[in-house]
């Protein structure tokens, strides 16, 4: 039977059943009344936006979390299942969305230590040997005795999958697992798991918001919309766009923005043969060269783990480069606030409240983290002006939406896409003259993105200089003037965005 | 005169000697901590049980007439405190290291607050294997004279080396060491295999303290250790974790300690003090060397306080 084939002759029966699951963290309701079945043998993909609660549903099945209410059925059995060691029992298994390898173990280690159970004393020749006959039946090839935290998001990601395989579950649920992985290694992988429910009678359920995924490959799809299901059925004839819309429903969504004719300003990023290393001392940034003009946003793509991170704390001051040159605005440039401060360089970085907060200050104090020592927001030159600051604080939250707009709250305290808007606002509503920034969008909601990718957008036609790092092809191919690939620290591709080829670039990403 | 015969030569032999005898200590409490730290907790709390340890040794060893026996209850007392610094460490929000520091300073406080009756009285002492008595000459004699502890140390580096990485429990125990994330999708119990290290931890850091009091210096009083037991805790991170490297950084700061009297034995008494000071001055110039501002620390276990 081939992989494409839409029905199966299993699918009659059903693998596993919710019902009624409801559940509540505090005052919010993640989860309500959800009610769907996996059938056996079939590939069922989970849908829904950021927050709608598609990763705390499928660990309340999982027993990592304890539903309020609702039950969870088996094989048409009601099964308490309280931890993953029960769900394993039953023959439930789970690739989370986080990497739960232990970095200090080698790929060999990291696959025994899933058995179940670990044998009490361990033969390595032997387990290696069953382990890469059990590799042979799938199409992954990954080095046994490298250490997890030396390999590349993509190969963790396969280890994760081998794990869960080895241990034969009957029904394989699937966090995102396609998110760090090229088109092609995504195709490869979930060809594979489509290959299986037919041939092993495997369930699968996957949670993806990859429509292309799901329009290829999924026999059933469910969808949660703030924590209700939207939807849940076959896939037949449902078009991209109409789960879309089930996703959001009649949600207003902001549309990027047009790219306006802008003049191809002068350079204001000049990279020269830069080398970074990373903590670990390894080579990270090996030899990057680049120029970013002003009015266009270079969109650099990546699977994680080739140097983006590296080559962006290099910009932003967090890393000191091992040689290489960079100019900016025909300058030697260092990373110093005062250099910043003078070229207009801003950075809205990853993870910004990790990289561009400091958590434990309040919203005012975090938007002052650039301005403060300027002499409108100071006093006699030693002293803040909290007056001053406060009043910038509370124009740039208003005019940017930040919520709660409580300027005494902690930046911990706020959700994700507000901390994303508070940095946002931080680093781009004054004078820009380049802008460095990694995943903006990374794990916000269809609003809060479309949002961000506005401002960049409009930067962009201000005639700011944009430097797009980013692990989601669709943003760059959105947004970007021009688009490179980044692998093992080194420019692999670089084109106009009209000349883009996807193909390339994705056979460019995972290093051919 | 041998000792003319010998002439510069007793000094490499000396430090042989004071390597082997002053090692023991560092050796089973660098092992017992690294066994602790790999499971991601540090117990600075070691010092404390190394000099109750001691205190105890001596005292049941007197009490009883049996230096094993003491050995035995310094182990036992070492265990106990370190359940103490897993238990209260489970908790959420609680820092290990401050935990660590207050069972260092309250084991310390009880030995000398037991021990006071143990300063004059002579217990029985462990015994050693004289593996240089075929020589005429003492100085050898005396360096080869081995005790059993130390040999005890010496196969427990690889046993521990072996446990870690080739049995169930080993594997167990350095998932929850270096992700708890991990361990938790495992379905282990993190808290609960931490608890069975700490106090393994504590065990071998008790038996350490039973050989100070118990061999070498021999007797006990106050300022029996000090600080080899937080010594030992830098010399894991020297280390980088791994018991077959505590063996070793053990003997090279056992031998650093015999330095000073070494050279007093052959007359060179200038500077006495400053070449006792030779172990701390290794540590600091040891911690300098390996570390390094651009990179993390390789082997570090991932769920210690100190790099998280």
């Amino acid at each position: 039977m081939t992989a494409e084939a839409l029905t199966s002759p299993f699918q009659s029966a059903t693998a596993l059943e919710v019902i009624n699951l409801c559940k509540s963290f505090g005052a919010l309701r993640v989860l309500d009344n959800i009610s769907f079945q996996l059938h056996r043998g079939s590939f069922h993909a989970l849908l829904g936006g950021n927050g709608a609660g598609k990763s705390t549903l499928v660990k309340c099945i999982m027993g990592y979390y304890h539903a309020d209410q609702g039950s969870v059925l088996i094989d048409n059995r009601k099964r308490e299942i309280n931890n993953t060691r029960d769900a394993h029992q039953h023959g439930l298994g789970m690739v989370y969305q986080h990497f739960t390898l232990v970095p200090e173990m080698t790929v060999l280690e990291n696959l025994v230590l899933s058995r179940s159970p670990i044998p009490k004393i361990i033969n390595w020749q032997k387990e290696k040997q069953h382990l890469e006959t059990l590799m042979a039946e799938t199409p992954f090839k990954i080095p046994l005795h490298k250490k997890a935290s030396a390999l590349a998001a993509g190969e963790k990601q396969k280890v994760e999958i081998l794990k869960q395989l080895f241990l034969q579950p009957e029904i394989l649920i699937l966090d995102e697992p396609t998110s760090v992985l090229t088109p092609q290694e995504a195709d490869e992988v979930l060809d594979m798991l489509k290959k299986w429910t037919r041939s092993k009678n495997l369930s699968v359920l996957i949670i993806t918001h990859k429509f292309r995924e799901v329009m290829n490959f999924a026999d059933d799809v469910s969808i949660l919309r703030r924590g209700k299901l939207a939807y849940s059925g076959p896939l037949a004839e449902k078009t991209p766009a109409m789960l879309a819309e089930l996703m959001v429903g009649n949600e207003e969504i902001a549309s990027t923005g047009a790219r306006e004719l802008v003049l191809k300003g002068d350079i204001r990023l000049d990279i020269h043969q830069l080398v970074a290393s990373n903590d670990s001392g390894a080579v990270a940034v090996d030899g990057i060269s680049l120029q970013l003009h002003g009015g266009e946003i270079l969109g650099i793509a990546g699977v994680s783990g080739n140097g983006q991170r590296e080559l962006v704390q290099v910009l932003s001051g967090q890393r000191s480069p091992d040689s290489g040159d960079i100019r900016v605005c025909g300058e030697p440039y260092t990373a110093s606030r005062e250099e910043m401060a003078r070229h207009k360089l801003y950075c809205l970085p990853e993870e910004p409240l990790r990289n561009a907060c400091v958590p434990r200050m309040n919203l005012v104090e975090n938007l002052a983290l650039r301005i403060f020592d300027q002499p409108r927001y100071t006093r006699w030159k030693w002293f803040l002006n909290r007056q001053a600051l406060k009043a910038h604080a509370l124009k740039l939250i208003a005019r940017y939406h930040v919520r709660p707009p409580e300027l005494e709250r902690w930046i911990e305290t706020l959700s994700g896409g507000n901390v994303q808007r508070l940095v946002l606002a931080r680093e781009i509503s004054g004078e820009v003259d380049l802008l460095i920034t990694a995943n903006p969008c990374f794990g916000l909601d269809f609003a809060a993105t479309a949002e961000i990718r506005r401002q960049l957008m409009e930067a962009r036609n201000r005639g700011v200089a944009v430097l797009l790092v980013s692990e989601d092809l669709d943003e760059l191919l959105e947004l970007s003037d021009r688009i490179a690939v980044i692998f093992g620290g080194q420019l692999r591709y670089e084109a106009p965005i009209a000349q883009a080829n996807m193909d390339e670039m994705g056979l460019k990403m995972a290093g051919h | 005169m041998t000792e003319t015969v010998l002439g510069w030569w007793g000094v490499p032999l000396a430090i042989l000697g004071g390597a082997i005898r002053a090692s023991t200590p560092y050796l089973f409490v660098s092992l017992g901590e690294c066994l602790t730290e790999k499971s991601g907790r540090t117990n600075l709390g070691q010092e404390g049980n190394l000099v109750l340890g001691a205190m105890t040794a001596y005292a049941v060893s007197y009490l009883s007439g049996s230096p094993w026996l003491g050995v035995l209850a310094a182990g036992a007392t070492g265990m106990l405190l370190g359940l103490l610094h897993a238990w209260v460490c489970q908790f959420k929000k609680v820092n290990d290291i401050a935990v660590g520091i207050a069972l260092m300073l309250f084991g310390i406080g009880v030995a000398f607050f037991f021990g006071k009756p143990y300063i004059q009285p002579t217990a029985p002492h462990l015994p050693a294997i004289g593996f240089g008595n075929w020589s005429d000459i003492p100085q050898v004699r005396a360096a080869l004279e081995i005790n059993v502890l130390f040999l005890f140390g010496l196969l427990l580096a690889p046993l521990l080396s072996w446990v870690l990485s080739s049995t169930r429990w080993g594997l167990m125990l350095r998932t929850v060491g270096d992700s708890s994330d991990a361990a938790d999708a495992l379905g282990f119990s993190v808290n609960g295999v931490r608890m069975v290290a700490t106090m393994i931890g504590g065990f071998l850091a008790g038996v350490g303290g039973a050989f100070l009091s118990l061999y070498y210096p021999g007797s006990w009083n106050e300022g029996l250790s000090s600080g080899q037991g937080l010594i030992a805790v830098a010399l894991v991170v020297f280390a980088r974790w791994d018991p077959m490297r505590c063996l070793y950084a053990a003997l090279l700061f056992g031998g650093a300690g015999a330095l000073g009297p070494a050279l007093q034995s052959v007359g060179f008494s200038s500077g006495y003090y400053l070449f006792n000071a030779a172990p701390y001055v290794l540590t600091l110039i040891l911690m300098i060397a390996t570390c390094s501002p651009q990179r993390t620390l390789t082997g570090v276990p991932g769920e210690l306080s100190i790099t998280k």
